[in-house]
């Protein structure tokens, strides 16, 4: 079958200034092809024996099966065999050239962030960030990495922090919203200390199997109640990070919240301001509304981008955001996948425009 | 920008209308001694003998501000505190009908029959000592969510007293209450024409915060807003209004700012993912414009009335509205119950016309 | 007025049920279900995702929770961005049929002294044996 891997190369007006994109998914051919280098023998072979555990009782595979092979688009397996985006060719092949893509942020995925093995996770994720640049950074100068945090070590992580913060190649530092704790809690302070002071953002990619129910009440049934729950594992993120004053305390702490749509924030913020005011006593530390805090200290990547039917609606919502806090992403190869020519309605200004495909995300990165 | 942060809210409030129903409010729960005498002869000598004080949730500390108003708060016990109700709600804001949700931790017990039992006493306390004495009161049967068979036999023993008008269950349950393991309290509600009032707060099986346990009162009760979420995405996926179509839900002290953009995003993932669930033959904003209504307090938005009008009109749908003051816990100040930018035509909805739609029983004189 | 155009080879279709070509500039995906043919543009109506990877699946339907009816096998399409089911007979967006559909065109089949008449045959070596498939566009 002769599939058509290029997409219609039609550039449309808006286009002709490159776009960037906040949220990519390159993966390792294999890892013993490409992660396997960066570890020493002792993992190599306890990953052969024991493999990659996290909190959930799979041995392989993920909590709740996908809705499509590796959630991804079924045309983004390359013709090389491998995963999608595996393949830096066909992802340029695919997505880079035609959707002309001047930068793009790879964000790692189901790569040992919250291994069970805490001596492990470090090991892999000091292997993914060496690899992030062997494999991607290097090749194609749009790529930018994410310093991937082994998250339950603080000290592991402001040394990969350290080390990979002062090069070009990486403009963040990554984590996954499904922590054992939520974000706001002590023990992630240190990381946000050093990312602040590193002029590294931290995105939170939503995510991660902290070994708590999905839910409040309890693990649902269905794949599409895990996906909804993502969403809402930022809202619970946000709020931690907003009642503990983490803000507050690191006043330079930039948070982008990666993969969780946008619509929720703006009456999260509106909840959390109502239950603030009323809690003065027991939320002294913060001193100025969540809202407030909430406008200043994080970013959300687009996708996956509501879809109203009345499409003012959406521009209602990213208004009450600010236009200036929205970054497009991709979420390439994945099959809820926001095509750059169909994600915003018609009638946006140039001024939003530019900002949501570029000038933000430029700005946040420091890439301007 | 028309959504910066507001402190003090407007001058003047809009009035209660006529014959008005409060679909939120709390009565004080009973003290030991309170409940005692209605509790069955076994359970009121454990309560003695084991030294069992209180169970109250830990979810609305007693002291803390939203829990009571502070200009609503007096002396403990069921006959002042129905006298401060009547005082502030019933006769102050002239509200015509309210219907009481008792917020006693009995879900909490992890020993089933415990629970059954303190909810027995609890609704038999409630009848006596509250819906005796006011004809202006209705209140939802507090029901064991421990054992949903046992909750469906004391659904099945109070449906009887008409002026039990729905049966009540916490957000943050077990296991997400659309799963199977729930249903024969669905099938009794049906039966019996009771709405269901899932409300806030949680049996405390698990963190409320989705991601573990919450850090502060504040963050605890914060999870509400997810929790509503996620509970009613259970329920529709799971087919729970396929197998009982005519069960009604009233999401309670959830407000609904929060809907449209929950809908936009659960109505996209099941567009392609239709298949996984299939008996879901609908939209899920068609599922909730036919069986899920929302009580307005606390409504989270803005004071503003231009913005609360476009929160409105991205809802869509005037016939989701419940009017609730949430009393006597603190969502508003003095008399300001109704956001302003509501309509008039959608005061008199929330306050008249959907409730009585949603609660058959309220057509019945008491 | 719509034209004829000859696309492939019934051969082209040997071990595999459909064939990407090209109308008038525009990709258009052909399926083979059997004896029946169908076209569709290769963009789906959501956000152009190429229908052409798409998987081809039953029918799901169900009156319970736990139960599972299938039919029509291989007659729905899913698109594999997003996964949205599409009726190859009809085009029509199973989940909102009234609101979304493929764009369908008519496609048949032509013995080799038909398809003398019809447009774009200077593409095919007319020598072979064999049918060829059109597209009305």
């Amino acid at each position: 079958m002769n599939v058509q891997t290029k997409p219609e190369v039609k550039r449309a007006d808006e286009a002709k200034v490159g776009i960037a994109d906040c949220d990519t998914h390159p993966t390792p051919k294999s890892l013993e092809a490409e992660i396997y280098p960066f570890l020493t023998q002792h993992w190599r072979d306890y990953i052969d024996t024991y493999g990659m555990v996290q909190r959930i009782g799979f041995a392989s595979g993920t909590q709740y099966p996908k809705g499509q092979p590796r959630a991804s688009r079924r045309d983004s397996f390359p013709p090389d065999g491998g995963p999608p985006a595996s393949n830096l060719a066909f992802m340029q092949e695919q997505h880079l050239d035609p959707h002309n893509v001047d930068m793009a942020v790879s964000i790692p995925l189901r790569i040992g962030q919250a291994l069970n093995q805490a001596e492990l996770a470090v090991a892999v994720c000091s292997a993914i960030n060496d690899w992030q640049e062997h494999f991607w950074t290097s090749k194609d100068k749009r790529m930018k990495a994410s310093i991937v945090m082994a998250y339950e070590n603080a000290d592991a992580c402001i040394e990969q922090i350290e080390k990979h913060a002062p090069k070009d190649d990486f403009v963040q530092v990554s984590m996954l919203s499904r922590t054992p704790e939520p974000m706001g809690h002590r023990k992630y302070w240190p990381i946000y200390e050093a990312a602040a002071a590193n002029d590294m953002p931290v995105a939170v990619h939503a995510f991660g199997y902290g070994g708590n129910p999905v839910t409040g009440s309890g693990w649902p049934s269905y794949y599409i109640e895990d996906m909804m729950a993502h969403s809402m594992s930022c809202a619970g993120l946000i709020t931690s990070m907003v009642y503990e004053g983490v803000f507050e305390r690191i006043p330079k702490l930039k948070l982008v919240i990666v993969e969780g749509g946008i619509s929720w924030l703006p009456s999260l913020a509106w909840r959390l301001d109502r239950i603030w005011e009323k809690n003065r006593l027991e939320l002294s530390h913060v001193t100025r509304p969540p809202s407030e805090l909430m406008r200043d200290h994080i970013w959300l990547t687009s996708q996956p981008i509501e879809e109203p039917d009345t499409r003012r609606h959406l521009l209602e919502t990213i208004e009450w955001i600010g236009w200036e806090k929205v970054l497009y992403a991709s979420d390439y190869p994945h099959w809820d996948f926001d095509d750059p020519k169909h994600v915003l309605p018609a009638n946006v200004s140039k001024e939003q425009r530019q900002g949501f495909f570029r000038d933000n995300a430029m700005k946040l990165y420091g890439l301007a | 920008m028309d959504t910066r942060y507001e402190s003090a809210p407007r001058e003047g409030s809009v009035k209660i209308l006529t014959g008005a129903v409060d679909c939120d409010v709390h009565p004080a729960s009973p003290s030991k001694a309170e409940i005692l005498p209605y509790l069955d002869p076994y359970l009121a000598e454990s309560v003695l003998q084991r030294g069992i004080e209180s169970i109250e949730s830990v979810h609305y500390p007693p002291k803390a501000p939203i829990t009571v108003r502070e200009d609503w708060r007096g002396p403990a016990g069921a006959g002042p505190a129905l006298e401060r109700m009547q005082a502030h709600l019933l006769d102050g804001m002239g509200v015509g009908t309210a219907i009481l949700n008792p917020l006693m931790g009995v879900q909490l017990l992890m020993n089933e029959d415990m629970g059954a039992g303190f909810a027995r006493g609890l609704n038999d306390f409630i009848a006596k000592e509250w819906l005796d004495r006011d004809d202006r009161l209705r209140a939802s049967i507090v029901v064991p969510q421990q054992n949903p068979k046992l909750a469906a036999e004391e659904i099945e023993r109070m449906a009887a007293d008409r002026r039990f008008v729905s049966v009540l269950l916490l957000t943050a349950s077990e296991l997400p209450l659309g799963k199977r393991y729930y249903w024969p309290i669905y099938e009794a509600a049906e039966k019996h024409g009771l709405p269901i009032a899932i409300h806030a707060g949680s049996m405390y099986r698990h963190g409320t915060t989705g991601l573990g346990w919450a850090g502060s009162h504040s963050q605890d009760y914060a999870a509400n807003g997810v929790n509503f979420q996620t509970t009613l995405t259970s329920l529709i996926i799971e087919g729970v209004f396929q197998i009982h179509p005519g069960l009604k839900v009233v999401l309670s002290e959830s407000g609904i700012t929060w809907l449209p953009a929950y809908l936009w995003r659960l109505d996209k993932g099941w567009h392609g993912l239709r298949m996984l669930t299939p008996w879901v033959t609908k939209m899920p904003r068609e599922v909730v414009a036919e069986h899920v209504r929302f009580t307005t307090a606390p409504f989270d938005a803005p004071r503003n009335a231009e913005t609360v009008a476009k929160i409105v009109d991205h809802i869509g749908n005037d016939d989701l509205f419940l009017f609730s003051t949430d009393y006597p816990h603190w969502q508003f100040d003095g008399d300001h119950a109704v956001p302003d930018g509501f309509s008039d035509d959608l005061i008199r909805k929330m306050m008249i016309d959907n409730p009585r739609a949603t609660w058959s029983r309220l057509e019945e004189s008491a | 007025m719509a034209q004829k155009h000859v696309v492939a080879r019934v051969s082209d279709f040997e071990g595999t049920d459909r064939k990407l070509v090209e109308v008038k500039g525009r990709p258009v995906v052909i399926f083979k279900l059997g004896e029946d043919w169908f076209g569709m543009l290769n963009r789906c109506p959501h956000q152009g995702g190429s229908l052409c990877a798409g998987k081809l699946i039953s029918w799901v339907e169900s009156d319970a929770p736990g139960e599972f009816r299938m039919s029509r096998e291989g007659e729905i399409l899913r698109c594999p961005w997003h996964g949205w089911e599409f009726d190859i007979r009809t085009g029509e967006n199973c989940a909102r049929p009234g609101k979304y559909r493929s764009r369908q065109f008519g496609v048949s089949v032509v013995t080799k002294e038909e398809a003398e008449e019809v447009g774009n045959l200077e593409k095919f070596d007319v020598s072979q044996e064999g049918d060829f498939v059109v597209v009305e566009m």
